[in-house]
């Protein structure tokens, strides 16, 4: 398993992660990001691009 | 001996590059030759958020530096370095510090430079927006009251006299030929963006280009002078005085340096659907280009090739540039390349404008929801090329809808290959 964080300070609900990995990301009906802290090491390429595709760079993959 | 990939470009597009290579199982030598002397950074905020509180340069260079891939490792960076010559059939790079550099594969990724409006009048005092250096001495002349000429009502434009009017600044946006953002969102948004944007206090002045930029002496322009530009005359006569003006009016590639080896330059460099720059006698194995100097076949709506100049493309165009150029250089065959999918987004007076596809093609555009008259109020748009929806937008609604009409556009296909079945 790996870990996620976003940093909620710097998130815009841009919801393009949501669109690179929606195993992990999606778009409440508010619009607004929610997410799995941890996911299974087989997602870590979407993970990767949904990290590359945040046009505030607010995900960070921990160790 | 150990082979080489050369990057021109050490901006995203020369980053994501480099990290799609070592994902592509390329572990031999990358280097990655820059203009700029600072690492690849984030420029959509150089508009926005940045131009409105920049703080310190090192402030705002951290706030927008792109982070790496942790696997990116092992890449040479030569900032500072701009390639200024190449010769494809040698093989070789010459770099503004006068050196040749020989590589196996080469990555362009040059990208684009602000293109200027080209009229009679002094050019100091006027600005353009494409690097965090443009955007800090553009942010000190930018005080309450300050008088803004904006040139352009593309994206950058509309941003620019956003953030400047929230700023405190009297701003003024010429739009030229088209209205804002007109040509990607279609004419009736684009109206009901410009009632927007007077409601918020900008100046739009529609169907009038600059002809001229006045100077400070107001009589007439003495082309040996430094003198400081001091408003535009309008097509039809009218002044407008202004002490700051900026000018955002699109963009020309970065190929000069591609010259002189039988490419067609004539807007970007042509590459195939795979990213592979085309030669003389059709893909280079060894060469591809990324992001916004690439021209490349749009097969989602089969209208040829064509540059996209969204933020997304040198992510986008790498994915597929790095696999074909390491199969290439290993004599391997190029996988089948993906078709992406065009997405873009502005921000302007807290309002969100998100889009999908090739609106900037469409035939015949529908309200798919709320009042286009009203953008701050949420509105969403189909639109649509033979029938087909090939673009979405959504102006001031929550992310949710963009991805509910962004499906509706992927599940309308990929023109190629609906043409095959």
């Amino acid at each position: 398993m790996r870990t996620i964080d976003v940093d909620r300070s710097l998130c815009d609900n841009h919801g393009q992660c949501a669109i690179a990995a929606p195993e992990v990301f999606r778009m409440n009906t508010d619009g607004v990001l929610e997410y799995e802290p941890t996911f299974d090491d087989a997602l870590l390429d979407e993970v990767e691009e949904a990290i590359d595709v945040c046009p505030v760079q607010a995900i960070f993959l921990k160790d | 001996m150990t082979r080489r990939i050369a990057v021109a470009g050490a901006s995203m597009g020369g980053l994501r590059a480099a990290e799609q290579l070592r994902s592509a199982g390329w572990e031999e030598d990358i280097v990655v030759l820059g203009q700029e002397s600072h690492p690849p950074y984030n420029r959509p905020p150089l508009s926005k958020e940045l131009l409105a509180a920049p703080g310190s340069a090192a402030e705002a260079l951290a706030a927008v530096t792109l982070r790496q891939r942790r696997t990116a490792t092992g890449i040479d960076w030569r900032l500072g370095a701009p390639v200024t010559r190449a010769d494809l059939s040698a093989r070789t790079l010459t770099l503004a510090t006068g050196e040749e550099l020989a590589y196996d594969g080469l990555v362009i990724a040059t990208g684009l430079r602000p293109a200027r409006v080209e009229v009679p009048g002094p050019r100091h005092g006027r600005h353009v927006i494409r690097t965090i250096d443009d955007t800090l001495g553009l942010h000190r002349e930018l005080c309450p009251g300050t008088r803004v000429v904006v040139v352009g009502a593309g994206f950058i434009g509309c941003e620019a006299a956003a953030t400047a009017t929230s700023l405190g600044c009297q701003v003024t946006l010429v739009e030229g030929g088209s209205g804002p953002m007109e040509r990607p969102l279609g004419r009736r948004l684009s109206d009901g963006v410009r009632r927007f944007l007077a409601e918020k206090g900008v100046h739009c002045v529609s169907g009038r280009r600059v002809v001229e930029f006045l100077s400070e002496t107001g009589d007439g322009y003495d082309a040996g002078s430094h003198l400081r530009c001091a408003g535009v005359r309008l097509s039809d006569g009218t002044e407008v005085p202004a002490d700051v003006v900026i000018e955002a009016v699109g963009s020309k590639p970065n190929t000069e340096w591609l010259a002189g080896n039988g490419l067609d330059l004539a807007d970007g460099v042509l590459c195939d659907e795979s990213m592979r720059v085309i030669g003389a006698r059709g893909a280079l194995p060894s060469v591809v280009a990324v992001g916004d100097v690439a021209r490349y076949p749009d097969q989602r709506t089969g209208t040829g090739a064509r540059r996209v100049e969204h933020w997304a493309t040198p992510a986008d165009t790498a994915k597929i540039a790095a696999p074909a150029l390491v199969a290439g250089l290993n004599g391997e065959a190029v996988p089948e390349p993906a078709a992406p999918l065009p997405s873009f987004w502005t921000d302007i007076f807290k309002i969100r404008i998100q889009g999908v596809g090739s609106p900037a093609l469409a035939e015949r555009i529908e309200v798919l929801e709320g009042d286009p008259d009203r953008p701050a109020a949420g509105a969403a748009l189909g639109y649509y090329r033979d029938g087909r929806l090939i673009g979405a937008v959504t102006c001031a609604l929550p992310a949710d809808k963009q991805l509910h009409y962004r499906k509706l556009v992927t599940d309308a296909g990929v023109a190629a290959r609906l043409a095959a079945v």
